[in-house]
């Protein structure tokens, strides 16, 4: 089982994680996930692979405490073991050489940003990171990213830090000729709001975007099909299909429809982990 | 009575009102008194037909004789020296279109009943306790086997008693493929699997979770860097088909993988103790009629739907189920719809309210031998249901082909296979199962990853001669 040799609290709710994990961290490439479960009869949920160390076997991921499962992982410290983890899951996204590379972030999407922008950039591309929060409290990883990538646009909703209004603001700014020039290419990784706006964003100024998806899933290998997404009018598995898929095709509404089908259920479940939490605690 | 001109003893099971809202197994099993009557009526036959319907050929005359002579020690060692999974056979094998078939008391007062013998043997071989120490490979080659499943399970079984290291690796957190995420506990209780997987373990077997070979581990690494001799590929036929109709992505509508993975593999009756949720409303249509859609619609009766119903486009004589599955099903209240085309998946708000089909008549036979379904003009009506899982089919996972150069298959998928059926496109490589067959039965599944096992002893056998 996977041990956790480092904790980071990023912000309240959020948390990085260095795990010893050398078979996943040795074959890992940036974009891509793994499946993780914390306790006996617990879900399996995916997460985006934050970073990796071929040499050390660490895998880094970084985790919103949002449900029962990510809550449950929040409450494992150093030396605690992960109860499963598997992967390394999907497909490495293919950015085209040559041009200038933009990869938004919004929320714990910039963790997913760090290792696939810092390969980016060893391969010689010119790359700009914009993160975005409401405000600077809830950035995360800011240090890290500014030294992986040319460029770090940070922007908050409330101009707490950075570029005051949204990462599609300043994203626009650049496409209208501001600095630190025209994104030749988009990745997008957040919210489904935000990558909502960035796609509409790029769409109307033609600039190619891709979109990293996470459907609900179970297995990860294109057995359950859960996490089927139309992409083009064609029904795409995010598991082994994705996670990336241009944004410009994309049927959001449904991916989004699809994403609150259990909204009920991970509430009741959130409940009864919180319940158990106390239960411990007292 | 003489015995041998009595019928098939019924097999006891679980009152159907009752068992249709829970997931405990419903056939109870024989007793001491069924079985040796059942054994009795075994004719003894010269030439025991019954073994040629067996995909790995089990002495069934023998083991009847050692039955009917109360060695049931005698018997379960027949059994398993010829099918390592025989607890699990005994409960899901088809044998009304294998062994029994053929069986010279079928015409006249119905087959003996071997499958159920055979679940009674292997019942009475757990109930001992564990005498015999856990055995160690003895040879120095290692054997990796690429999935948990059926195939992979019998194979590693084989290869362990040869003495070979095996290694089974798994990539979902719990061992048994299908049979853990797709048949459910009513028909094959969890318990009876991780039975049968310990005794693996006892043969030496070593069994790895979590891994994905292919993406955790390449198969040229496997040879390279961890040394494996020969690598065999269970993977099975895991990737589910869907219709391409219009409304398949409403929320409700689930593939018949994901609905029962979710209900056996993680548990999903037991919401919220266990934490993955499934949406079963009110009325739900399975479609097809496979194993798979009887577990399917039986499952959604035993989470609460007071309409269970399977649709099917062609008609019950072209049903694929075991039969004993069906009758059970009938008997818990499944609805049966059949020469019914669903063409669209109705909604509202993004989840399901109703299922549009069109009305079919049978045709001239298609290529598959069967008359073909024509759908009547005129005849479309709507089912108003909250759930729709789709059961018509699965294909072979492509995720380890995609990352194995020089792996080949067939255009559906299949993984291509030598004269002897068994090794791979790639030397050393063996396969065998749903991954190379496509979808079809735990037993073929055995018995193709019995003969790999065969195989790869001969051909290691071979390269060090």
């Amino acid at each position: 089982m996977p041990k956790i040799v480092e904790k980071r609290q990023l912000t309240d709710i959020t948390s990085l994680y260095r795990v010893d994990a050398p078979l996943i961290a040795r074959a890992a490439r940036a974009g891509q996930f793994v499946i993780l479960r914390v306790r006996e009869g617990g879900e399996r949920i995916p997460i985006t692979i934050t970073d990796y160390d071929r040499d050390s076997g660490l895998l880094t991921i970084v985790v919103q405490e949002v449900g029962a499962t990510t809550r449950r992982l929040g409450e494992l410290g150093v030396g605690d073991e992960i109860l499963d983890m598997v992967g390394p899951l999907g497909e490495a996204p293919e950015i085209p050489s040559g041009g200038h590379i933009v990869g938004v972030g919004g929320g714990f999407g910039s963790a997913a940003l760090l290792c696939l922008m810092k390969e980016l950039r060893a391969r010689g591309e010119k790359t700009t990171v914009i993160i975005g929060a409401r405000e600077k409290g809830l950035l995360i990883l800011a240090d890290e990213l500014e030294k992986i990538t040319d460029n770090l646009e940070i922007c908050t909703d409330d101009g707490s830090a950075g570029f005051k209004g949204f990462v599609t603001e300043r994203l626009q700014q650049m496409i209208d000729g501001g600095e630190p020039g025209y994104p030749d290419f988009v990745i997008s990784i957040g919210p489904m709001p935000m990558m909502r706006a960035v796609e509409k964003t790029t769409r109307a100024a033609n600039v190619p975007c891709t979109a990293s998806l996470d459907p609900l899933m179970i297995d990860g290998t294109g057995m359950c099909g859960g996490c089927r997404v139309t992409v083009g009018g064609e029904v795409r598995f995010a598991c082994v299909d994705g996670p990336f898929f241009d944004a410009h095709q994309v049927d959001f509404d449904e991916a989004v429809s699809r994403g609150k089908m259990y909204v009920k259920e991970e509430k009741v479940a959130a409940e009864c982990q919180r319940a158990a939490h106390q239960e411990e605690a007292a | 009575m003489p015995v041998k001109r009595a019928e098939k003893t019924p097999m006891p099971v679980r009152d159907a009102q009752q068992r249709a809202h829970d997931f405990k197994e419903v056939n109870e099993g024989y007793c001491f008194a069924h079985a040796m009557f059942e054994a009795e009526r075994c004719l003894r036959c010269q030439d025991p037909v019954c073994v040629d319907g067996c995909p790995v050929r089990v002495p069934i005359a023998d083991f009847m004789h050692a039955v009917a002579a109360n060695d049931m020690p005698k018997a379960a060692k027949i059994l398993r020296e010829a099918n390592p999974l025989a607890a699990i056979c005994g409960r899901v094998c088809p044998q009304e279109a294998q062994c029994e078939k053929n069986c010279h008391m079928t015409k006249r007062f119905g087959p003996v009943a071997i499958g159920h013998l055979e679940r009674y043997v292997s019942d009475w071989e757990m109930a001992q306790p564990e005498t015999e120490e856990p055995k160690k490979p003895w040879r120095e080659e290692k054997i990796a086997i690429v999935g948990s499943g059926p195939s992979g399970l019998v194979c590693a079984g084989e290869l362990a008693r040869m003495g070979y290291q095996v290694t089974v690796y798994e990539g979902l957190h719990a061992p048994g493929g299908v049979l853990r995420y797709g048949i459910p506990e009513f028909r094959l209780p969890n318990n009876i699997l991780d039975w049968e997987i310990r005794q693996l373990e006892r043969m030496g077997v070593e069994f790895v979770n979590n891994v994905i070979i292919g993406k955790t581990i390449t198969m040229d690494a496997l040879f390279k860097e961890y040394g494996y001799s020969a690598i065999f590929i269970g993977t099975g036929a895991g990737l589910p088909k869907f219709m391409g109709i219009p409304g398949e992505s409403l929320n409700g509508v689930y593939s018949a993988n994901e609905f029962l993975t979710r209900i056996n593999l993680m548990q999903a009756f037991d919401f919220p103790n266990a934490e993955t949720p499934l949406k079963v409303g009110r009325r739900v249509a399975v479609i097809g009629s496979g194993n798979t859609a009887m577990d399917a619609v039986r499952s959604a009766m035993r989470l609460g739907a007071e309409q269970a119903m399977v649709v099917y486009r062609r008609s019950e004589k072209e049903m694929t189920a075991r039969i004993e599955e069906y009758e059970h099903a009938i008997e818990e209240g499944v609805e049966f719809h059949w020469l019914t085309n669903p063409i669209e998946v109705l909604g509202e708000d993004g989840w399901v309210t109703g299922l549009k089909c069109v009305k079919m008549e049978l045709g001239e036979p298609d290529e598959s031998g069967r008359a073909r379904p024509i759908p009547i003009e005129g005849s479309e009506f709507i089912f108003p249901v909250d759930n729709v899982v789709l059961s018509i089919g699965t294909r072979p996972n492509p995720l380890l082909v995609k990352t194995t150069p020089g792996l080949k298959t067939h255009s559906w998928g299949g993984l291509l296979v030598d004269e002897r059926e068994v090794e791979t496109t790639v030397h050393r490589v063996y396969a065998g199962g749903d991954a190379v067959t496509g979808a079809a039965t735990v037993i073929l599944a055995a018995g193709a990853g019995k003969k790999a096992a065969e195989a790869i002893h001969h051909d290691i056998q071979q390269d060090a001669a």
